[in-house]
């Protein structure tokens, strides 16, 4: 685990610049502009300057501010490495300074000052810095992990947050048994998680478990039907456990963990966050669509459709892979960066030069399923290949339908001129085929 | 299909998108183009002299493909050989279109061509012996619109190349040429 730095170890950080958080890892607090010294000289420390101060319920993450040189690394620090938080001393002295915090950790008890040279709540920050040390939440979770082990569940993936940075659910294995005992500790939850919306958050990672609990039970109850069950009562199963499945982001931005910088963070975990559902539809996906699964994913902490604005126009300030895009149509959408027009464009030739599309031409649902997107999405594409000269249309009683456009191959001074090659002669023969 | 009486018809007069006027800009240019082509091309073959935008027109429709010009189209593509001088609005509302596939000035020139090839240069005709007399059979003064002959006439009039009165007949005019 050694690093450059011989005092922290690095921090995986996403490639929109969020840190990957471990298996159960919930983020407290987030402060900006924010400097880790020691008295302590190299090698043993070598200071951070300048950077985001992250503190979860299981580590202190520093992560360089893009305005600082590349030489510093996301860095983070166990806060069970941290042997002592040392008391804040107020002094007329203090006063005159920006705000510091200092404790000491292993190894080599080397004594850390934290200074906040930004704006922020210090004070928020220093008494969930106390709480998370005081918490202990690894120790907690290295029983349960033993117990879980133990009671020979499946090992179903529990990070929520892949190393690769993407979204996973919190998985929880070995439900069947004692099955009578957990379903009274369920309804307890229930009741005691549904008192008010602040015992709900602090019940989440219970209730991420216990969705996924019902998710197993609902796996394994067809089996002992033997097939009984009717197609509708299988559909609302599926549904069921497609719900149970997209659970969600256990430690979503709030205007309260990340204050100031909120649009900003929101910023980079919508980018992570985008990835899957954009994959899956085809590298392009409607705002609206996303706000949906956004929020979704988000559970109780909901976000305006104005912050994810906000936070996709933000897109242009960082180095993340996806991009917001609004059509002349004025239909905004969330496409990756690598995907560009060029190959849409290319799809779009090769669909109507087909010698069947050259002779009828398509329509938008026609290419929605060759393109495998929506079919208003597929309209828009169709839309912009017209504008480039790639297609033209065709209004009839039928509705509208577009064909690859052969007016530039037409000849002005001889109307019947035919040229031996190209797609004019090809379509030609495509229609000739039909009417012989 | 690819003829239209003894007129042939151009390959393209089957591509669908021909017949729905094109949004882009270039792609419109061109289709307005081949549409201007085609029209003067069948109205010269055909001695065609007058198109009603609302009248079926044979160009305007095609039956195999069951596609059918849109008035704006119609208007569009006609305007368009309008602002060529190559056709002429005979009304405010833009519903009747005189087609010169020959401006009124090579009218003129025909006309005098054919007096001379007839040694009519000091002769007097009557304006419809002109369009339908035994010395226009098989020229292309046959059967020419009379409000074109007249302009093409009164312009030569004004050259001084010959002189119009007023025949005996209420329904008909005389012309002197004096080339």
């Amino acid at each position: 685990m050694a690093s450059e730095n011989g005092f922290f170890t690095n921090a995986e950080v996403t490639t929109s610049g969020r840190p990957v958080l471990r298996r159960n890892e919930v983020e407290c607090f987030l402060l900006s502009s924010v400097d880790l010294d020691s008295e302590d000289d190299p090698p043993r420390f070598t200071a951070l300057r300048s950077g985001n101060l992250i503190l979860t319920t299981h580590r202190l993450i520093w992560i360089p501010s893009q305005s600082t040189n590349a030489s510093s690394l996301p860095s983070s620090l166990p806060l069970s490495a941290i042997t002592q938080i040392f008391s804040h001393k107020k002094s007329i002295k203090s006063m005159f300074h920006s705000p510091r915090i200092r404790f000491q950790a292993d190894p080599g008890s080397v004594v850390v000052t934290v200074v906040f040279r930004g704006k922020g709540d210090f004070d928020g920050f220093l008494t969930k810095f106390w709480e998370c040390w005081r918490g202990r939440a690894w120790e907690g979770e290295d029983k349960s992990e033993s117990e879980t082990s133990m009671s020979g569940g499946g090992a179903v993936a529990q990070g929520l947050y892949g190393n690769d940075g993407t979204v996973r659910m919190v998985g929880l294995a070995g439900i069947l048994r004692k099955e009578q005992e957990q379903w009274e500790s369920t309804d307890k939850s229930l009741q005691d998680a549904f008192q008010d919306l602040n015992a709900l958050m602090s019940k989440a990672k219970e209730m991420v478990s216990l969705a996924e609990k019902m998710r197993q039970k609902l796996l394994s109850a067809p089996s002992s039907q033997n097939g009984s069950g009717d197609d509708e009562e299988m559909g609302s199963k599926e549904e069921m456990q497609q719900w149970m499945l997209s659970v969600g982001i256990i430690s979503p931005v709030t205007k309260e963990s990340a204050g100031a910088l909120y649009h900003q963070e929101l910023s980079r975990q919508l980018a992570d966050f985008v990835k899957i559902p954009l994959e899956q539809a085809g590298g392009m996906i409607s705002l609206t669509d996303m706000y949906y699964h956004f929020n979704r994913a988000r559970g109780t902490e909901l976000i305006s459709p104005d912050d994810l604005w906000q936070a996709c126009t933000l897109w242009e300030k960082f180095d993340v892979p996806v991009m917001l895009r609004k059509f002349d149509s004025g239909v905004k959408v969330i496409q990756n960066k690598s995907h560009s027009d060029e190959e849409v464009m290319s799809r779009i030739r090769m669909l109507v030069t087909k010698t069947e599309t050259l002779r009828t031409g398509v329509t938008a649902s026609d290419a929605a399923l060759t393109l495998k997107i929506a079919p208003a999405m597929a309209k828009e594409h169709l839309l912009s290949a017209e504008t480039k000269g790639l297609l033209c249309r065709d209004m009839s009683p039928d509705g509208l339908r577009f064909y690859f456009n052969l007016f530039p191959e037409f000849d002005l001074t001889n109307l019947h001129l035919v040229k031996d090659f190209g797609e004019y002669a090809e379509w030609i023969k495509a229609t000739s085929l039909v009417s012989v | 299909m690819h003829k239209l009486g003894d007129f042939k018809l151009p390959q393209f007069f089957n591509y669908p998108p021909y017949f729905t006027l094109q949004p882009v800009r270039d792609t419109r240019e061109k289709q307005i183009q081949l549409w201007k082509e085609l029209i003067l091309d069948y109205c010269k073959s055909q001695k065609v002299f007058l198109i009603g935008v609302e009248e079926d027109f044979p160009l305007f429709s095609n039956s195999a493909i069951d596609r059918t010009l849109s008035h704006e189209a119609r208007e569009t593509f006609l305007s368009a050989i309008v602002g060529e001088g190559r056709a002429e609005w005979l009304d405010k509302g833009h519903r009747k279109c005189l087609i010169l596939w020959h401006r009124i000035q090579d009218w003129a020139d025909i006309i005098l061509k054919f007096v001379r090839e007839n040694g009519l240069e000091d002769s007097v005709m009557t304006v419809e012996e002109i369009r339908s007399g035994t010395e226009s059979l098989g020229t292309e003064l046959e059967g020419i619109d009379r409000t074109i002959l007249m302009r093409a006439l009164k312009l030569l009039e004004n050259k001084g190349k010959l002189a119009l009165f007023k025949g005996t007949s209420a329904d008909d005019e005389g012309v002197k040429f004096s080339v």
